[in-house]
């Protein structure tokens, strides 16, 4: 699987605002770029990604090539309750990869 | 290479000639001055520094955590991991990148840090070598060199090395390839100017390997030289080429002191 | 107030040139232009109208590469189930595709704010897009200086 990096606040208060980043290698290939022989590279990026918390969807972001390579994306949610913020990327060419982060809000 | 050497060596009159007027003769004159370095850093943008000071947002940081899986996972037919003859890499690769390339006395000549995990593996690992700019030696050097990270680099003292470090200084100051340049006319000599709306840096290798913005991937040392050398209209030298070593090592020797920033970001 | 005025007339003759340009998309354009990146735009946004405000677009000025761009866009608002930002978008008009990206946001996002890199393929404009939960569409513009772009350059 791709390796990921996510950045969450292992604590929090309830109802605080927490910023998460997460960061994924992939090599968002735009589909636009030509080989050293001319012939064109097909697209294959990472198109979707969502967060979870504690199964509720929380933020989805649609990519699209414009997107650079090992995408970064940084976001916030509140912290509302302990438990599992999951995050999930799909793409082309059946691409899926997943990551969690614990989180104890008191 | 060492035919091109010697030929600029011999004091032909049009290389007399020509090193009167480009005054960048073959000598330590040129160098620049220990306290004037500085580190291609200092001139990028503001986000592209916050990238790289941040280990949660720095691209470079996807390799180091594949390295470090890699330095733990028992490889080839001794089923070894580095771990386990080298143990916490925290500890025991600490100071190691600053002091490469380092002479290898069963080769009898000078090996960089990919070369030495690659002999590391052949000899004690049974394992086959890792292709260069292959995902996982990238890997595996990015997470050996983030344990010097903040370290000088420090070039061993080792008298067996001065013969290849002359030999990486003499090709950074001969002219070379289509556009007739050396290294040294824009590193040493013009450095800070603008060249296609990009400064010209330094050149020093303290941050590799770098995430750069143009591969959009990790990239060793010898990717970026070949690089300057496509650049320049000059023939390149296949990967792992002594001809890389021996720049690397002079490369390294010129940075001396400077911190390793691995991994550094670069446009 | 006189930019409120030019974005309106802009929009009233990009949206008559779209409509003439539906013929010329059957074939596909090499790169986006301002009209196509209005289309994208008219497509996400519908019939609505989009003012300039509340939405604050964040990119450098000048860029030494276009391949990884640092952006930022936030939205002033208070994140309530009664008054919160439905989703963001950014739409670029030089890149070969239009959209950049789109997120979809909601109360539990607590702060409209969001960063990524993106790619830039040339100097251009960078406009970026949000729908509030009242249904009301809001955008801001960033001009950028690209040095070495995108997309359109060779691979070494």
């Amino acid at each position: 699987m791709a390796r990921t990096l996510v950045n969450v606040p292992k604590k929090a208060k309830r109802g605080e605002v927490i910023t998460i980043k997460t960061l994924i290698s992939h090599i968002m290939e735009t589909g636009f770029r030509h080989n050293s022989l001319g012939a064109r590279i097909p697209r294959d990026i990472i198109d979707s990604f969502v967060c979870t918390y504690n199964g509720e969807e929380v933020f989805r972001a649609a990519l699209h090539p414009a997107i650079a390579a090992n995408p970064f994306i940084t976001f916030h949610t509140v912290a509302t309750e302990s438990g599992t913020i999951a995050f999930k990327w799909t793409g082309d060419n059946g691409f899926s990869a997943a990551a969690s982060a614990k989180i104890t809000v008191e | 290479m060492s035919a091109r050497a010697f030929r600029y060596r011999r004091p032909a009159l049009a290389a007399i000639i020509a090193a009167i007027f480009t005054a960048t003769a073959f000598s330590a004159s040129g160098e620049i001055p220990l306290d004037q370095r500085r580190s291609a850093y200092a001139d990028m943008s503001r986000d592209n520094k916050a990238m790289q000071d941040d280990d949660t947002s720095n691209p470079g940081m996807l390799w180091v955590l594949d390295g470090e899986a890699l330095w733990g996972a028992k490889a080839g037919k001794a089923k070894r991991a580095c771990a386990d003859c080298h143990g916490d890499a925290r500890a025991s690769m600490k100071g190691v990148a600053a002091r490469y390339p380092a002479f290898d006395a069963t080769l009898g000549r000078p090996v960089n840090l990919e070369q030495r995990i690659n002999l590391c593996r052949a000899q004690r690992q049974q394992a086959s070598p890792l292709p260069y700019e292959s995902k996982d030696i990238l890997a595996l050097t990015a997470f050996i060199a983030l344990q010097s990270r903040g370290q000088p680099i420090a070039p061993p003292d080792d008298k067996r090395l001065t013969p290849f470090r002359d030999a990486g200084r003499t090709q950074y100051s001969q002219r070379q390839g289509q556009l007739n340049l050396s290294c040294q006319q824009c590193h040493d000599d013009n450095w800070g100017k603008n060249l296609a709306g990009n400064t010209v840096p330094q050149g020093h290798p303290s941050g590799y390997p770098i995430y750069r913005l143009e591969w959009q991937t990790l990239g060793s040392l010898q990717r970026r030289l070949r690089n300057c050398l496509i650049g320049m209209r000059a023939e390149i030298y296949p990967f792992g080429a002594a001809e890389y070593v021996n720049m690397e090592l002079y490369l390294m020797w010129r940075a001396r002191g400077m911190k390793i920033e691995t991994p550094a970001v670069r446009p | 107030m006189g930019e409120n005025d030019t974005t309106q007339a802009t929009r009233r003759r990009f949206l008559a040139a779209a409509g003439g340009a539906g013929l010329m998309l059957a074939v596909r354009p090499a790169k986006a232009t301002p009209a196509s990146m209005t289309l994208a735009i008219r497509r996400v946004v519908g019939e609505a109208e989009v003012k300039p405000g509340k939405v604050k677009l964040d990119l450098p000025p000048l860029v030494e590469n276009g391949n990884t761009v640092a952006i930022s866009v936030s939205v002033d608002s208070p994140m309530t189930p009664q008054n919160y930002v439905k989703a963001i978008h950014l739409f670029s008009e030089q890149n070969p595709l239009p959209n950049i990206v789109s997120v979809r946001l909601g109360p539990r996002a607590g702060r409209a704010s969001i960063s990524t890199r993106i790619r830039l393929a040339d100097t251009q404009n960078v406009t970026a897009i949000c729908e509030l939960s009242d249904g009301t569409f809001w955008s801001d513009s960033k001009h950028v200086i690209i040095t070495l772009g995108a997309c359109l350059e060779g691979m070494i």
